[in-house]
């Protein structure tokens, strides 16, 4: 056959499929090239004529507005860049926050599926059909406009036993702030954590060895606490006092406190978001045999054990795909933010936009931040993908 | 392995050499181009006039507020009313001696000047202020303010909030990508306030949080107050804080890069201050045009100087615009006036007859 071939090379190369596939594709890749730089140059004309040339610059300037909520100092004699980092750190806490209560409640719902029970098994599907046939758009507004913006008035917050307050403005939990014994009691902390460590090391090798595993995380926990409760009355100063929030003015001051527009985003997102993942779930759990669960229960496994030890590490591999997927949509979607008035990085850059007519080089950033922050998200869960399917046997 | 190689030697070269096309062609382009387009001006659509533009499709665009009554609102029947939107209507009468020749684009404040950049719109008539950074880094140009506003803060009245210090510590409602953003961050960072600003995307969603409590206050402009405060349900259980916190001056906007266009948007608003001025309305400009003796007049109505050609429109221009919207004192009590449920006080938008700002240079 090769011969063969080589003695038909008579053909001429505009007659050889392979030169004209060859030849079609480099013409298909320069075509979209010649487009891209097409685009490009017409969009940096275009500016250059609106006297507006593309450049970051103004990134330096002062970006002179307030931002609500943020997890860095930030003041309005800032420049525009903090502005952005203020709005990305938002972005941030709320998706990474956002995705770990998601797959939480995404997994409960997912399992509770597929109980024999039926009324549990019904109140998920409902659940399930009833969440993801919204837009999140709509269900933002009505969460924040029937929800948070109608929970009580500061000056009727409704409380819990005085140690934690829920307004319209936000919730206030009391917390604790450090007092003079913190120093020292720092180093009791440490110690604790320390004995903890040591303590469940220990206890998991024993159990190894015997075959019976302890509960040694009970264990641990309750050593830390032990130290704990021991420093804290042998150190004469007392090392944290509680931060009541009390009504001061107009607003409650002291404790931690959650927004009604972080809640409105946070709890939107982790409600729609949970509806999908428990489908992605409930389709792992099916893809995996039944015959595995059967020798499960033939070896007098548990319900929960057979879902822990056989069930979940195989429906893994199935999971791990499509909820990629669900994660970086959680993210993406964090941008609906804007809506509900809490400052994430789109609704900050469209604050920077309409001060500074810089939309191109905003709208980049943005898109630049959003595709990395995906793109890292979607490396890590391809890693874990791999790692999962390494323990296939 | 040779026929390979052969392949990929092949693929390189002919790529080289269409890649090599490309770059050559297109930096070939530009000189073609450019002597090309002088003989046959129509290859080149950049350069073609905003007015051209307009006349070929038939109808301005505008970029309207659609929220704010008074001034752009959408109205139960699907259609605009407001002192921004005749402003709008007098602009198609001149250009087109017929006021319904428009089509009102609503925008939010964060779209506006994008979608003026973009040309997407002709001429923007949103309530948008006037500032230095605007004008200079949006690549905008403003007309001549047609209303002098100024930022305010309405709150409960028993709220007990009589000044901004008495706001210390709590939130204020504020609507995205308005200078008031700006404006209220400097007033509190003047007077040391600490406040927390909960920003929203649309005017009826920081009133929506205003209303529920969530907000202490709400600020924006004083017309802009007056004008939200009219749609709250119990008007009367809330109040405007005497303080200003900034200047507002408020009027259409152009594209930089077209003077024509930019000119005739100015002359406009001219048009209806020098109506004003010389006591010439819709109700008596006929009247006016056939007895005109003074030259202002008559300079004013198209029956003598060409002051519509000048522009590059028709030289009743001024006349259509009196006759099909009104003067400016006509327009304002229509929309804002003592008939009205605003009844906002001239103020500042006086004549300057009468002791306000609106001053128009020369018809001459």
């Amino acid at each position: 056959m090769a011969t063969n071939t080589r003695k038909g090379s008579t053909v001429p190369f505009w007659r050889d499929e392979r030169y004209l596939q060859a030849i079609a594709q480099v013409i298909v890749v320069g075509g979209i090239a010649a487009l891209g730089w097409w685009l490009i140059r017409n969009l940096l004309t275009g500016l250059e004529s609106l006297g507006t040339p593309l450049n970051f610059r103004f990134l330096g300037q002062t970006a002179q507005f307030d931002i609500g909520e943020s997890m860095i100092s930030y003041t309005r004699n800032s420049p525009y860049v903090r502005a952005i980092l203020v709005g990305l750190l938002n972005t941030i806490k709320v998706s990474s926050v956002g995705i770990l209560f998601a797959t939480l409640f995404g997994v409960i719902i997912g399992v509770a599926r597929l109980s024999s029970n039926w009324l549990v098994n019904r109140l998920a599907a409902a659940y399930v059909e009833l969440l993801r046939n919204i837009p999140l758009l709509v269900f933002l507004i009505f969460l924040s406009s029937t929800v948070f913006h109608k929970l009580p008035l500061v000056a009727e917050a409704a409380s819990i036993g005085k140690w934690a307050f829920l307004t319209n403005r936000g919730i206030y939990v009391t917390w604790v702030h450090k007092a003079a014994g913190w120093s020292t009691y720092q180093w009791v902390l440490l110690a604790g954590l320390l004995i903890s460590v040591v303590m469940s090391v220990l206890l998991i090798r024993q159990g190894r060895r015997t075959g019976r595993m302890p509960l040694w995380f009970l264990w641990a926990l309750l050593s830390f606490i032990g130290v704990a409760v021991v420093g804290w009355f042998i150190i004469p100063a007392t090392p944290l006092v509680p931060d009541i929030p009390t009504l001061q003015g107009r607003n409650f001051q002291g404790g931690i406190s959650l927004t009604p527009e972080f809640m409105a985003i946070f709890s939107g997102l982790v409600i729609y978001t949970a509806a999908f993942i428990a489908e992605v779930v409930r389709a792992g759990i099916q893809a995996v045999s039944k015959g595995q669960r059967e020798a499960a229960a033939a070896l007098g496994l548990s319900n929960f054990m057979t879902l822990r030890l056989v069930v979940f590490p195989q429906a893994m591999r199935v999971i791990i795909p499509p909820l990629t997927s669900q994660y970086l949509n959680l993210t993406k979607n964090s941008s609906l933010a804007i809506a509900v008035g809490y400052p994430d990085l789109f609704a900050v850059g469209g604050t920077i936009v309409n001060q500074s007519g810089r939309a191109v080089e905003i709208i980049l950033i943005t898109m630049g931040v959003y595709l990395s922050f995906s793109l890292l998200t979607s490396l890590f869960m391809n890693w874990y993908n791999r790692h999962t399917q390494l323990v296939e046997r | 392995m040779s026929r390979k190689l052969l392949i990929v030697l092949a693929v390189l070269i002919l790529s080289v050499l269409v890649l090599g096309a490309c770059a050559s062609n297109t930096t070939a382009d530009k000189p073609a181009e450019q002597t090309a387009s002088e003989p046959a001006p129509q290859e080149q659509p950049a350069t073609k006039s905003t007015l051209d533009v307009v006349k070929e499709r038939g109808k301005i665009i505008c970029g309207v507020n659609q929220a704010v009554p008074g001034f752009g609102f959408l109205q139960s029947d699907g259609s605009f009313a407001g002192f921004d939107i005749d402003f709008c209507k007098a602009l198609s009468a001149a250009v087109f001696g017929d006021t319904s020749k428009v089509e009102y684009r609503p925008l939010n404040a964060k779209q506006r000047f994008t979608a003026l950049q973009g040309g997407e719109i002709d001429v923007l008539i949103r309530n948008t202020t006037w500032t230095l950074t605007r004008d200079t880094e949006l690549g905008a140009n403003f007309a001549p303010t047609t209303f002098y506003d100024g930022q305010g803060i309405t709150v409960r009245k028993d709220s007990g909030v009589n000044t901004l210090e008495d706001l210390a510590g709590g939130s204020i409602c504020v609507a995205a990508g308005t200078t008031t953003e700006l404006n209220l961050a400097d007033q509190m960072a003047a007077r040391g306030i600490d406040y927390t600003p909960v920003v929203f995307e649309t005017a009826d969603e920081t009133t929506g949080a205003y209303l529920d409590g969530r907000c202490d206050a709400y600020t924006t402009d004083k017309s802009g107050l007056v004008a939200r405060m009219s749609l709250f349900p119990n008007p009367e259980e809330h109040k405007i804080l005497d303080e200003t916190l900034s200047k507002e001056p408020l009027g259409p906007v152009v594209r930089q890069g077209d003077d024509q266009w930019f000119d005739i948007v100015k002359w406009v608003v001219f048009a209806t201050f020098t109506g004003e001025e010389m006591n010439i309305n819709s109700q008596n400009v006929d009247d006016a045009k056939a007895n005109a003796t003074d030259p202002n007049v008559r300079k004013l109505l198209g029956l003598e100087g060409d002051m519509g050609q000048k522009l590059g429109l028709s030289n009743d221009w001024a006349y259509n615009i009196i006759k099909m919207v009104g003067n400016y004192a006509e327009i304002y009590d229509r929309n804002l006036g003592p008939d009205t449920v605003f009844n906002l006080a001239r103020g500042l938008n006086a004549s300057w007859v009468d002791g306000g700002l609106l001053y128009a240079p020369p018809i001459r």
